[in-house]
């Protein structure tokens, strides 16, 4: 198994993909020429040509329905947003067009299309370049939602994504490029819907995806110095929810801590919530707590970044609340 | 022999195309009237925006166009999708909302989709299609084909992002696409003139150094042969082609708006409708030789004939199910 | 528009109150959720409040009298409008409110609730003479003092408790606003589980870490039962349950061991011990002391044994008696003893007990009841272990017994509690077994 960086992981599913399946390409702000925003797409227009790595002008609404008309008739794109901040000017194209075209056409036309890039906040980045719009795609019948927390899973999630037919929102996270992991050999592929428990345990359950998922290892870690052991579910994909695997794991510890990063009103860890008390309402001890970003923009100095963020201490709080212990 | 006798032996080829030209003209014109007349029985909901006035410009576009090229048109659909050899009978079941449509009564007036005949929708945010067909074109020229994309919008989508990220794309990276902007001077109720700072749509080309015409909406050859100059470009050198064609509603926007009032002058209607494409069309046919009363009455009554049919078997068709409701959502 | 106040339903059994002392006196304005007035209904003392804005117009029921649930009791309305056709005569009885507690909150969303707790204390006003302490009596346990048909409890402890046989209702909640949780059906479980004496099983105290303990603050009712009783006994309002224990299977034990040799020698007083500190693990709710605003529930196990001294008593401590073995607590017990006489015994010794025993069997005293050394919540008294006649299927035999009493402090601990825990020590002691397991 090799240690590779989560950037690079992303790397080599676009490689492996494109080699494979001649329909897919590659499309977004600076993705060939300058080897990518993010370097995720280094060595791609070398290996592959300018037509299947398609460096665009600054036209997110453009490109992404180039994207969608070309899917219409059998390519396989992958598009590129610098960042998920910026799709907001293509979720006419992201909603309107590909999230419905297969059922306004009654079954004729599948979009089989990619749009990734990094979503949520980085490091001071400020209002308008820190969100996380996660739970508006996922409110979208028609969308898939992925969102990676480590190295393995984003190479395993994209070569998936790639290969569904259908729109598949892929949110990665500028924090998470650099992150390090063992990557399996071979063909690594995650089906899109499954969770993973990232971290066994029996006294609570923390739900968590994307860069939150490191918030809640730590916290787990925190936990089991008061002896507490707190079992960390990484949703990997939210639409479709792996809504079996969170309720079973509340089965087992009767309480949960929902961990996002998102602002809080109508965010996806509502989402969760709904289904946990739904399906497991008498295996609940204690209300489902949910820690989330605060609900402000996102501000620029950095210690009122901090305290707009999720930590792991605030995630303890949580679970220490929902145990009914003092908090510390 | 006489002229009419001289003409008719021309090309007959040439005859029968040029009859079916101005018998898929009437066909619209026909399915127009009864759609506007089923709507207002309630048989057709939601919006329904009809074609009539336009019918040249459907039909002169497919003419030019090869079985294999791809067609996708903003929500005033409904005789471009005719002309492009849908079934009367397959569009009326839509419109009424049927299993048979063929959307499966799940997209509508606004949404008619026929992949079998390249006809990719339907699609009703305002210039939000034109970069499909960007990428659509973009897929011809991956693909190395030689086959092309065609955009049908109005005017009042020209002042729009989509479109100009659009036609910037194409023109950039030398698409096989063909945009044409349908102008009949008004978006719902505000006159072209009002809305941009340019009026000159075609104009507009020069951004993005594309080539641009003209052309008189209400002459359906003249569509017809700006289309095929446009379709040769496209195939023979990847360029893509804006063509202003220059037309006219005779109906309001949707069946909810006034055919006039405010925003235009019913003098202003009366004068376009002497201009209708299709008496012009026929009276020219007729001037050629190639169409006599024998042959305008079979083609009425026969278009008549059509039309009751599509409405009897949208009114007979089945609705589609409850299961219906959540078929088609993801493909598995 | 005038309001009448009447008498109401302030328990589910009520049928009528009696009126203990206003709050308000007529022309004071009043607002929704003030106390009016304070009224003993069956169970226990609990507060009328105001259910609308406006001025106490008129007293029509006295401090001291007593009426059935619906009877008028006072007027409220505006300053000045005209209420002389209102006076006079029981209105309907009000409904029988769902969850009334003493004071404690509501009867559900969005409806005008009831006062939160109760203002704190008030002069104290001329009050009938107090039911006895034993008003707790031990044969009908004290309900939890929301109603049954809107107990706070989470789901999985409703299912718990369903599931379990045991009654919700009898169940108070360590949760938030008396929640009861998943570990409070699990501690009451085992309650019932011995009442009905089935076998004990090993228990999981909450985990809590050595020296730590859990605050339980105080409820409504508590804080009302603790004022109350408080001033009729003094500062511990003691109560004392007292039981007979047949000791000859621990008498046996003991014979037993002692065949073993001297290293396997051991007092009564260390089997009582041992006993104790292991019904104390069972019964948390009395390993704990009362301190004004709260209770403390040890998470540790340290039985103080009141030693006789020239001129005093003191009582060292066998730290975490529960997890010593018996020859451990002999040995233990032996040395603080001796230390004790000798006056050797330092202070982190005698300090720490979270219950008390205290033995004067070996003086021959049939039975006592004990003081409780404050802030335990209860003390055992240790009688003599003698021949008896005892009733074993309907004939007299001679049976080895041994009457202990315990002393509980009413504010911290219920009959019904400290009746468990008795329970639980005389099953140990007469079953000396099941404290191995």
């Amino acid at each position: 198994m090799a240690v590779l960086t989560y950037r690079d992981a992303l790397n080599q599913a676009l490689r492996e993909e494109m080699a494979r399946d001649n329909r897919v390409f590659l499309m977004g702000e600076e993705v060939g020429v300058y080897q990518g925003a993010y370097k995720v797409s280094r060595g791609l227009l070398e290996e592959f040509g300018p037509m299947r790595v398609v460096d665009t002008p600054i036209t997110e609404l453009g490109f992404a329905g180039v994207g969608v008309g070309a899917a219409m008739v059998g390519l396989r794109p992958v598009i590129e947003f610098m960042t998920w901040n910026f799709a907001l000017l293509a979720i006419d194209q992201i909603v309107n067009s590909a999230a419905k075209m297969l059922y306004m056409s009654n079954g004729q036309i599948p979009i089989p299309i990619v749009f990734r890039g990094p979503g949520g906040a980085a490091l001071m980045l400020a209002a308008q370049h820190s969100q996380s719009f996660e739970a508006w795609y996922a409110n979208v019948p028609g969308l898939k939602v992925v969102t990676p927390a480590t190295p393995a899973d984003a190479k395993g999630l994209l070569k998936s994504a790639i290969r569904d037919d259908n729109p598949v929102i892929f949110i990665e996270g500028e924090m998470l490029y650099n992150t390090k992991g063992e990557v399996p050999d071979g063909e690594h592929v995650i089906p899109l819907g499954v969770a993973d428990v990232k971290h066994p345990g029996t006294d609570v359950t923390l739900v968590s995806y994307a860069k939150m998922v490191a918030v809640a290892l730590k916290a787990a870690e925190e936990l089991a110095k008061d002896g507490i052991s707190a079992e960390v579910i990484d949703l990997r994909t939210l639409r479709p929810l792996d809504t079996a695997t969170i309720v079973a794991s509340v089965q087992k510890t009767n309480r949960c801590v929902v961990v996002e990063e998102g602002w809080p009103v109508a965010g996806f860890g509502a989402q969760i919530v709904d289904g946990i008390q739904r399906a497991a309402f008498d295996d609940l001890d204690a209300p489902v707590v949910r820690v989330t970003g605060a609900d402000v923009p996102m501000p620029y100095n950095r210690h009122l970044e901090k305290l707009a963020k999720p930590d792991a201490a605030k995630v303890v709080a949580a679970a220490r609340q929902v145990l009914y212990l003092p908090a510390e | 022999m006489t002229d009419t006798a001289a003409a008719a032996k021309k090309a007959p080829k040439d005859a029968d195309a040029l009859r079916k030209m101005l018998r898929d003209m009437l066909l619209i014109r026909r399915f127009e009237e009864k759609s506007g007349e089923a709507y207002a029985l309630g048989k057709i909901g939601g919006f329904c925006h009809l074609y009539i006035g336009q019918e040249a410009v459907g039909v002169g576009t497919m003419a030019a166009l090869r079985p294999d090229d791809y067609v996708l048109t903003s929500y005033r659909e409904h005789g471009q999708a005719l002309a492009r050899g849908m079934s009367s009978r397959a569009v009326m079941a839509e419109l009424y909302g049927k299993a048979t449509g063929c959307s499966g009564g799940k997209g509508g007036s606004m949404h008619l989709f026929d992949v079998s005949k390249g006809f990719l929708g339907g699609h009703a945010i305002v210039g939000g299609h034109i970069p499909l067909v960007t990428g659509v074109a973009f897929a011809i020229k991956y693909r190395e084909g030689d086959q092309v994309a065609v955009a049908f919008f109005g005017e009042a989508a020209v002042n729009n992002g989509a479109f100009h990220e659009a036609l910037n794309m194409a023109a950039l990276w030398r698409l096989p696409a063909i945009f044409i902007c349908e102008n009949n001077r008004y978006g719902m109720g505000t006159a072209l003139e009002r809305a941009s700072a340019i009026y000159d749509v075609a104009q507009r080309a020069c951004s993005y150094d594309m080539p641009a015409e003209v052309v008189d909406g209400m002459d359906v050859l003249a569509v017809r042969d700006a289309v095929a100059r446009a379709a040769q470009r496209a195939r023979d050198r990847y360029t893509p082609t804006l063509l202003e064609i220059r037309t006219y509603r005779f109906m309001g926007h949707s069946m909810s708006d006034p055919i006039h009032g405010h925003y235009r002058t019913k003098d202003e209607v009366d004068e376009m409708k002497a201009r209708d494409p299709i008496h012009a069309f026929a009276d020219k046919l007729r001037a050629d030789g190639l169409l006599d009363d024998e042959h305008w009455q079979a083609m009425e009554a026969d278009v008549t004939d059509e039309v009751e049919d599509a409405l009897r078997f949208a009114d007979e068709s089945p609705e589609p199910g409850p299961e219906a409701l959540t078929t088609d959502v993801y493909r598995d | 528009m005038a309001t009448k106040i009447v008498m109401e339903a302030l328990s589910p059994t009520m049928e009528e109150g009696r009126l203990v002392a206003w709050k308000k006196k007529e022309g004071d304005k009043v607002a929704t959720g003030e106390t009016l007035a304070e009224v003993e209904t069956d169970k226990a003392v609990m507060e009328l409040v105001a259910r609308g804005d406006g001025v106490l117009r008129k007293i029509v029921l006295g401090e001291g009298a007593t009426v059935p649930v619906g009877a008028l009791v006072a007027i409220v309305g505006t300053a000045d409008e005209d209420i002389s056709g209102i006076a006079g005569g029981p209105t309907a009885p009000a409904a029988k409110s769902a969850s009334r507690g003493l004071g404690i909150g509501d009867s559900g969303l969005g409806k005008k609730a009831a006062a939160p707790a109760p203002a704190p204390t008030r002069a104290a006003t001329p009050i009938a003479p107090p039911p006895a302490p034993v008003a707790v009596v031990p044969q009908s346990p004290i309900p939890n003092p929301q109603s049954p048909s809107r107990i706070r409890s989470s789901p999985l402890a409703r299912r718990m408790a369903r599931d379990r046989g045991v009654d919700l209702t009898l169940i108070t909640g360590s949760g938030p606003a008396g929640r009861v949780v998943k570990r409070d059906v699990e501690t009451a479980g085992r309650t019932d589980a011995q009442m009905h004496g089935r076998t004990v099983a090993a228990i999981a105290a909450p985990a809590l870490p050595d020296g730590g303990f859990r605050d339980e603050p105080l409820s409504a009712m508590r804080k009302t039962i603790a004022r109350r009783l408080t001033q009729s006994i003094g500062p511990v309002p003691h109560f004392f349950l007292t039981t007979e224990i047949d000791m000859e299977r621990a008498w046996e034990a003991r014979e037993q061991l002692k065949g073993l040799g001297e290293a396997y020698q051991i007092s009564f007083n260390d089997l009582v011990v041992k006993a104790v500190a292991l019904a104390l693990r069972q019964h948390p709710a009395v390993n704990a002391a009362f301190l004004e605003d709260r209770i403390r529930h040890y998470g540790d196990v340290h039985v103080g044994m009141a030693v006789a001294v020239e001129d005093g008593l003191i009582t060292p401590v066998i730290r975490h008696a529960d997890r010593k073995g018996l020859l451990e607590i002999a040995a233990e017990s032996k040395v603080l003893a001796e230390r004790a006489h000798a006056r050797k015994l330092q202070p982190d010794e005698y300090t720490g007990a979270t219950f008390t025993v205290s033995n004067l069997g070996m003086f021959d005293i049939e039975e006592f009841t004990a003081v409780i050394n404050p802030p335990e919540a209860g003390i055992l008294a240790v009688g003599r272990i003698a021949q008896r006649p005892v009733v074993v299927d309907g004939t007299v035999q001679a049976r080895r017994t041994m009457r202990v009493t315990m002393s509980c402090d009413h504010r911290a601990v219920d009959g019904a509690t400290g009746a468990a825990f008795l329970r639980t020590l005389k099953l140990m002691l007469e079953n000396p077994l099941a404290m191995l397991l």
